[in-house]
């Protein structure tokens, strides 16, 4: 029962882009739609969990004087194998994803656990603890770029929800949407949880 | 005239910050001074045209003819940690007073995903080395235009009286985006 909670801690408590604000980069960028959120946080979900397993099993080899070098060689080695696979057999979305599938290795919150979380604890509860943020990650990804295409196309992960011709409010799938739409959802998640003293 | 070209897209058009969203860690975290935006920002310049001109020979004389574009990644990300040690440590000895006005900001600069990203850009663009580094000195300029510009409106937010859910990062974002639909407006302005 203990161990469930390193599961779960990164759905709400600490999610990692809504409460710790970690990974923003990409969370902003590819949120044009559901589809792309929910590509990117898979693909952040399985270098996540990849890494914290290896890092966590390597954690006594690695001198602790060259351990974020290390920690990057190993992020970057799994952040290839999801790029290279991801232009084999998705190409449409790896296409829309462009250069933040490689941008991958500087999301902080990977190597944020890795430093945090998976140096320091068992190979089983680094898994736990990359599962859990990286579904965190991904639904907070899905949230966001649900709220931005149903605004701005009027569709839900490509089912349409208005006629062709019904004009919807573009800017949320540009930029400026990108921005507005994050700044209320982590004010709508701090009132959450300041009201149930999550 | 291409390089004007480059330089106007890349400082205000596709402004690194506000239409490609790369840095937005360094960019919230440090926007909340005029003038550390500026040290920063300065940084920024040089650590990235040093890092395309170094990529730039990496991948063409190294990847390429050996045929191993896809270590792409884990190369760059490695020229990029070992430029701002090497950095850091050569501005320490020859210019101590560079160093104390840029140093600090230097180690933040590793986790910058812009400084990865415009090498990979560039690379994506084929661009020359001429171009590239133009590219990237230009990219640093419109990240630092972006970062003091929201770092003044962070210092007069500080006098007004936000609602209390909006403290914090929430009006931060809000803000930025108001910045960003403001920056396309230039959007047309080279073709």
């Amino acid at each position: 029962m203990s161990k469930l909670k390193y599961l779960t801690n990164g759905l709400f408590k600490e999610n990692p882009l809504l409460v710790l604000v970690l990974g923003t980069c990409p969370a902003l960028a590819v949120t044009t739609s559901g589809i792309n959120g929910v590509g990117m946080g898979a693909a952040t979900t399985f270098v996540l969990l990849c890494s914290n397993v290896l890092i966590s099993l390597l954690k006594n080899l690695i001198p602790s004087k060259v351990r974020i070098v290390a920690f990057i060689v190993v992020i970057a080695t799994f952040v290839t194998i999801v790029d290279m696979t991801m232009k084999a057999f998705v190409p449409d979305l790896y296409k829309s994803l462009g250069i933040f599938i490689p941008l991958i290795v500087v999301n902080c919150i990977i190597l944020g656990r890795a430093e945090a979380f998976a140096q320091k604890n068992t190979v089983f509860l680094s898994m736990l603890d990359g599962i859990g943020m990286g579904i965190g990650f991904t639904l907070a990804l899905g949230i966001m770029g649900s709220i931005r295409e149903i605004l701005g196309s009027g569709s839900f992960f490509e089912i349409r929800l208005l006629s062709q011709e019904a004009k919807t409010m573009l800017l949320f799938v540009l930029p400026p949407g990108a921005f507005i739409t994050f700044g209320y959802l982590i004010a709508i998640v701090n009132r959450i949880k300041s009201k149930y003293n999550i | 005239m291409e390089f004007i070209n480059i330089i106007i897209l890349a400082i205000i058009v596709n402004n690194v910050v506000l239409a490609q969203f790369l840095g937005i860690c360094p960019f919230l975290g440090v926007s909340s001074k005029v003038s550390t935006s500026i040290g920063m920002g300065a940084a920024v310049v040089f650590v990235m045209a040093l890092a395309n001109f170094v990529t730039y020979f990496i991948f063409n004389f190294v990847l390429l003819p050996l045929h191993i574009e896809f270590m792409r990644t884990i190369s760059f990300i490695l020229v990029v940690a070992f430029l701002v040690q090497v950095v850091e440590i050569i501005l320490k000895k020859a210019a101590p007073p560079l160093y104390q006005a840029l140093g600090i900001y230097l180690p933040l600069i590793t986790t910058n995903c812009a400084v990865l990203g415009i090498a990979i850009l560039a690379i994506q663009k084929n661009f020359n080395l001429v171009e590239s580094v133009v590219y990237a000195a230009a990219t640093a300029v419109g990240f630092t235009l972006a970062m003091v510009l929201m770092a003044g409106i962070r210092e007069q937010m500080e006098l007004t009286g936000v609602p209390k859910g909006m403290k914090g990062f929430p009006i931060s974002l809000v803000t930025v985006g108001l910045l960003s639909l403001s920056f396309m407006g230039f959007s047309g302005l080279v073709k």
